[in-house]
């Protein structure tokens, strides 16, 4: 118990290892679909928001330890109430812009 | 957070529990800096289309090389502090301050870089004042390498201070809050290279 308790707030070399690597390689991919234009529009925007993600969860579960194990129940429930913060200030600062943009646009005309 | 008591079970229960709180306590603090930048994120995603007749993200981020180098460097940065903690933990002082040594070249190379980008942008005539595009790219990244300079010099300072003291129970709980912020720092570098640089360049 006091091993997986210890395993479970600071990590191991493997789980380090693996997240590094998994890193990279989610660094390498979204790129090269950028650089060399293997998608195009919608779809290579969905891709790389898509990657994006993944790799901040490959970082908050490799390199911050965040699990649902008991010791980071705290760190958890702090974290989801960040996650919908920012969701709120980010998807409604963007929407009330857009709506502003469209509505000035038309005054315009 | 209650049963990191458990870990603590036959001596030091009084300092693991207080190191346990310190460290809740700077990570309501990181949780609370990605509030500030998503605020910075929101703003850089609302005026990036505002250019004032100046380039725009697509024009001026060209060197992309430049910024996976930039994100590679960042990243293995964060692995090895990941194992500078591992030696902290396992008490072999020699390996965590090795690592720690090699986490801070690789922080300070970013940031030579991001410096020398941004020296760049503006010898060209593009620095913060062009345009509200280039005010809100200034704001992000330069939020994020200020964060990261930060990090630099309290790292300087636990090197000394594990030089002079060796691992104990403080030194580790200051490794751990720099090794959140650390980690943190990283996946704010992974929004600004997806949403400024790769989407920029599409």
């Amino acid at each position: 118990m006091s091993n997986q308790t210890h395993d479970a707030n600071h990590g191991t070399q493997k789980s380090y290892i693996i997240g590094f690597i998994l890193s990279i390689l989610l660094t390498i991919i979204p790129y090269s679909l950028v650089v060399n234009h293997l998608l195009i529009g919608d779809a290579l925007v969905i891709a790389v928001v898509a990657l994006g993600i993944i790799q901040l969860l490959v970082q908050l579960i490799f390199f911050l330890h965040l699990s649902s194990h008991p010791s980071q129940r705290w760190n958890l429930i702090t974290f989801s109430f960040t996650v919908l913060i920012v969701v709120i200030l980010v998807i409604g600062s963007l929407w009330i812009m857009y709506n502003m943009n469209y509505n000035m646009m038309e005054h315009a005309n | 957070m209650t049963t990191q008591v458990l870990d603590s079970h036959d001596h030091h229960d009084h300092d693991a529990e207080a190191s346990a709180k310190v460290v809740f306590g700077f990570w309501v603090y990181i949780l609370s800096d990605c509030i500030l930048f998503s605020m910075i994120f929101a703003t850089y995603a609302v005026l990036h289309n505002n250019t004032y007749g100046g380039p725009g993200a697509h024009e001026l981020f060209t060197n992309m090389p430049y910024v996976l180098i930039e994100t590679f460097i960042l990243l293995t940065s964060s692995f090895t502090y990941g194992l500078a903690m591992l030696g902290a933990h396992k008490g072999n002082k020699n390996q965590l301050l090795i690592w720690l040594v090699i986490t801070f070249i690789l922080g300070a190379s970013f940031i030579c870089m991001e410096l020398n980008e941004f020296h760049n942008l503006i010898a060209e005539g593009n620095g913060p004042q062009r345009s509200a595009f280039l005010s809100s790219f200034f704001t992000l990244v330069g939020t994020h390498g200020l964060h990261v300079t930060c990090g630099l010099v309290w790292m300087i300072l636990l090197i000394l201070q594990v030089s002079k003291h060796g691992i104990t129970s403080i030194t580790t709980r200051k490794l751990t809050c720099l090794s959140l912020f650390w980690h943190f720092l990283d996946i704010v570098w992974i929004f600004v290279f997806t949403i400024v640089y790769l989407m920029g360049a599409m």
